[in-house]
């Protein structure tokens, strides 16, 4: 089964970075529908980045190598973790190399490295930005992997492709600790991803901005990198809540390639979905102040605490 | 030609290599006064030695034990000395971590700083030396004697700029403290002697002591011990020595001394003492992990770096205790397997510390000498003055920081595999507690990535904070090398983890008698037998980013040119940017202050809206000294002022005492 495994990794991190803008785009478009506003196409965020790399990029004067390194290190890390999730198919050869731990810390090496390179230049908005970032990800950091301990706990394996295969073969239970992780894991989702209550993809107040007041002194390729990977994150972070929560339909090795093949429809319309989920939940909700930001982000790690807890008495 | 025949044991090694180190700190005293020949020739050979001792350290710790009796000490106690797996490893931690910062104070010591170069260096090379003989002692007389000469040789070290009052009192603080720990061990020793009398360490493994009494030399081992890895509420010591000393012997003392306290416990609870009792762990694991979060909130909201850095060490010992305490709970129920794995991520813990905590102070050494500056609010900038020193510190911070493909990783790695399949210990509420240890050691990782961010960003990114930053110069060679040797440990560390594995797994051999099929290596993966199908490969997982991030840079790069132009930073705009607008460590520190606010005592002076000068202020404290220090300093103050009481100074009055005594004993004895 050996070429089989090779290429469903090939085709998992193609499809991640094919899909990610577009699943980005989507999520884009159902809030202009639910805002009553004219929405742009699914494929603006592929226009965006194409216009992006054909720009010339203008760094700060004092900008140094690190600001220059740091999108395609995130880059990386990114379709590093993209590897690893399994998102169609759960025969991934990389995973062996990288659990679930493994993961948490990929994406934890993606965040210190904006930060860093946030800090590079010395603006005010760059650094508060950084600082807010880290604020967010020491929270978000350990609830997920509260999150992804249970999960573990209950299918005995910290590799995501095992989990995925343990909780699709299980018996169909009501698991009340999945239940509590599947609310703290949305909550660090929305978190991690800039998205409100947290931080607004879309806002132009820069004292309220989280992410993008951290990317605002990139420009041309550079900056194309870091919305790329942006969009790579919350496309991996919708595919761990798929492997989590909603496993079924992942091609399994003993599914051969027809599952495969039948696995891509059902994560587009998984990522459908999720992306109108998403979006609903966006504009229901308005957005916390910075200060307020810790005690949701408490709560999605208390939560998670709670789930584990729950797994631990009731066994289930 | 024949093979020559070597008769040198290991542990003849080990010894020559200490005696050397001594001989070289008593040749510092032939040229006191010389930078160039301490400098030169006589660090850089204590380097040599170091180097040797790790070579040795690691081909002696698969060796079966040795032992040996040296002909000194008192005319009835001899020196016993050991060289068994577990003394191998920390002999290695020694021996490696000293290599890099004795090659690094090479460059470092100046003339004109504090105490003479020849003085130093005979107190650095002494402080190696009994740190060694701490290891390989196998009595209690040889152990004590060679704890306490480390804890002097370290005092001298620290208040090596002794004209400087505070200096004087850290020193002070941590003399103290080192000797309430040192009563601690040697009445663990005196318990554990079990009336034998006999105070060799083999005379203690042999006797049989009730198990109250064996936990009784538990607790004041883990109190002796704890004191001098600053476990809280004995963790004092550390922020107030770490600023104090000089940046080498701050490495020293954070990445190799608080080890010989983990060294030391290890030594007493899994060695020393039979019959190992799970609430000795839960014990352990909860100082270890008060320490670790303790630690790390309070590493946030500093503004001196070598504080920020020792406070941080604060927390990786509790983490290393945290694996020991989970280490003691696993074999008092019986489940070796992940007894192993926990110590096996405790002794890999220990390791990885010795090196990024080293990397760590000995940058700030140098940004120390470079700028003059340790207030993190007059630094910023630096990685265009001081490109060599930047870039090997960030190999210490994204280590420390727990993130792969590096060696703080892996380690964190292991505790949380111990930690996550802990399903089966008997006692239930252990059950539920661990679990939530687990998260508690998540929390304080990704709070140290929090940290890190802040010490690396404040102090080498951004815009210089000082006009004098831009006057700053890179590390000389010698300091460059130095900081390679142990930013390369820290890579290899983390990327080959399973060679490390088969290393430390000799030790779990004989410490908890587990055969390597329960080590958790598998081929080239890390891969616990005790957490059924997780593994963790660092080479292929990095291998993998850095082709993505290499095709990526290339692909951009082939497609859509490397045009770059220079301009002024955007800002949004903004045209009148400066330096005192980036965010500064206290700010950094802030959301901190404000989440954890009950553990923190603040004393803030805020401006009135009419100041013509407003000034703003906040001094952050350790409640602790509040709670603890401050009442028992007015008790023994009480105590001693009751006993002054006494001295009345006359002749009369003690004649009278003496008097009295005479008559009281006389009327017990007749």
């Amino acid at each position: 089964m050996t070429p089989l495994r090779i290429v469903t990794q090939l085709l998992e991190i193609a499809a991640a970075l094919i899909a990610a803008p577009a699943f980005l785009g989507w999520v884009n478009q159902c809030r202009a529908w639910l805002q009553n506003r004219r929405a742009p196409s699914v494929l603006q965020p592929y226009y965006g980045l194409r216009k992006l790399f054909g720009k010339d990029v203008i760094l700060a004067e004092n900008a140094s190598a690190l600001f220059r390194f740091a999108p395609y290190a995130v880059f990386g890390t990114m379709v590093a973790a993209a590897a690893i999730i399994p998102s169609m198919g759960t025969g991934l050869p990389l995973s062996t190399a990288a659990d679930a731990i493994a993961l948490v810390g990929l994406l934890a090496t993606a965040r210190v490295f904006v930060s860093l390179a946030a800090m590079d230049v010395g603006t005010a908005f760059g650094t508060l930005g950084a600082r807010r970032e880290m604020m967010v990800g020491f929270l978000a950091e350990p609830a997920l992997l509260m999150v992804l301990f249970v999960a573990a706990m209950i299918s005995h394996t910290t590799s995501l492709p095992l989990i995925a295969e343990g909780l699709t073969t299980r018996a169909l239970a009501l698991y009340p600790s999945l239940a509590f992780t599947a609310v703290a894991f949305t909550l660090v989702l929305l978190a991690e991803n800039a998205r409100i209550p947290v931080d607004n993809p879309a806002t132009h107040l820069e004292l309220t901005m989280i992410h993008e007041a951290m990317l605002l002194e990139y420009s041309g390729r550079h900056l194309a990198m870091m919305e790329w990977a942006a969009a790579l994150k919350l496309f991996n972070y919708a595919c761990i809540g798929f492997a989590l929560f909603i496993p079924w339909g992942t091609g399994t090795e003993a599914g051969g390639p027809a599952a495969l093949m039948l696995a891509a429809p059902l994560l587009a319309l998984k990522l459908a979905v999720a992306g109108a989920g998403l979006a609903v939940v966006e504009t229901l909700s308005a957005k916390l102040r910075v200060f307020r930001a810790p005690e949701f982000l408490a709560t999605a790690f208390l939560l998670a605490v709670l789930g584990l807890l729950v797994y631990l008495l009731l066994g289930a | 030609m024949t093979a020559v025949e070597v008769s040198f044991s290991y542990l003849d090694a080990c010894l020559g290599v200490l005696v050397a180190w001594g001989a070289i700190g008593v040749a510092g005293l032939i040229r006191p006064r010389s930078v160039e020949f301490a400098g030169r020739t006589l660090f850089p050979l204590g380097a040599v030695c170091g180097v040797m001792l790790t070579v040795v350290a690691i081909a002696s710790i698969a060796a079966p034990t040795e032992r040996a009796v040296l002909p000194v000490g008192l005319p009835d106690l001899p020196f016993h000395i050991r060289r068994d797996a577990l003394s191998a490893v920390f002999l290695a931690l020694l021996g490696g971590a000293s290599a890099g910062i004795s090659v690094f104070s090479a460059g470092y010591f100046r003339k004109g700083e504090g105490a003479l170069p020849g003085l130093l260096c005979l107190e650095y090379h002494v402080f190696l030396a009994a740190m060694g003989l701490v290891l390989i002692a196998d009595d209690a007389y040889a152990f004590m004697v060679a704890w306490e000469t480390m804890a002097l040789a370290s005092y001298f070290l620290v208040t090596t700029q002794h004209r400087i009052a505070e200096i004087r009192s850290a020193g002070f603080l941590y003399l103290l403290i080192a000797h309430v720990g040192a009563i601690g061990i040697l009445l663990s020793f005196g318990v554990m002697q079990g009336g034998s009398w006999q105070f060799t360490f083999d005379a203690m493994r042999s006797a049989h002591i009730a198990p109250e009494w064996a936990s009784a030399a538990f607790c004041l081992a883990l109190f002796g011990f704890g004191a001098k890895a600053g476990l809280v509420p004995l963790h004092v010591w550390l922020p107030e020595a770490h600023p104090a000393a000089p940046s080498p012997v701050s490495a020293l003392m954070s990445g190799v001394m608080l080890k010989t306290a983990v060294y030391g416990l290890l030594r007493v609870s899994f060695d020393l003492l039979h019959g190992v009792q799970w609430w000795w762990g839960l014990l352990a694991l909860a100082f270890g992990l008060g320490s670790a979060f303790y630690g790390v909130i309070f590493a946030a909201v500093q503004t001196d770096m070598k504080r920020l850095l020792a406070w941080s060490s604060i927390e990786n010992l509790g983490i290393v205790f945290t694996g020991i305490g989970l280490t003691l709970v696993f074999q008092g129920c019986d489940m070796s397997a992940l007894a192993a794995l926990a110590l096996i991520a405790t002794l890999y813990h220990a390791l990885n510390h010795a090196f990024m905590k080293s990397v760590l102070f000995l940058g700030t050494g140098s940004v120390l000498h470079a700028t003059g500056q340790r207030n993190l609010g007059r630094l910023g900038g630096l990685i265009h003055r001081m490109p060599w020193v930047t870039w090997l510190t960030l190999v210490g911070v994204l280590a420390i920081a727990g993130l792969p493909p590096l060696n703080g990783f892996v380690s964190e790695w292991l505790l949380l595999q111990a930690f996550l399949f802990a399903g089966e210990v008997p006692q239930a509420f252990v059950n539920m507690l661990l679990p939530v240890g687990a998260a508690v050691v998540a929390l304080c990782t990704a709070l140290a990535g929090y940290v890190m961010v802040k010490f690396f960003g404040v102090i080498f990114l951004g815009q210089p904070r000082e006009a004098s930053l831009a006057g700053a110069h890179d590390a000389g060679v010698m300091e460059r090398i130095g900081l390679l040797w142990l930013a390369g440990a820290c890579i290899a560390l983390g990327l080959l983890p399973v060679q490390v594995v088969h290393l430390l797994g000799s030790v779990v051999q004989e410490l908890l008698h587990v055969g390597p099929g329960d080590w958790g290596v598998d081929g080239w993966l890390l891969a616990p037998p005790a957490a059924r199908h997780a593994s963790y490969g660092p080479l292929a997982l990095f291998a993998v980013t850095v082709a993505v991030v290499v095709l990526g840079a290339v692909g951009v790069r082939v497609w859509f040119g490397r045009r770059a132009r220079r301009g002024p930073a955007w800002d949004c705009g903004f045209v009148r940017l400066d330096s005192r607008m980036q965010d500064t460590a206290e700010g950094f520190g802030q959301p901190i202050r404000h989440m954890f606010e009950p553990f923190f005592s603040m004393q803030r002076e805020l401006p009135t809206p009419f100041d013509a000068l407003p000034r703003y202020r906040v001094t952050v404290g350790d409640r602790i000294w509040g709670l603890v220090y401050a009442p028992l300093g007015a008790v023994v103050r009480g105590t001693a002022e009751f006993a002054a009481r006494l001295q009345q100074g006359r002749i009369a009055t003690y004649l009278l005492y003496s008097f009295v005594t005479l008559v009281v004993l006389l009327a017990l004895v007749l």
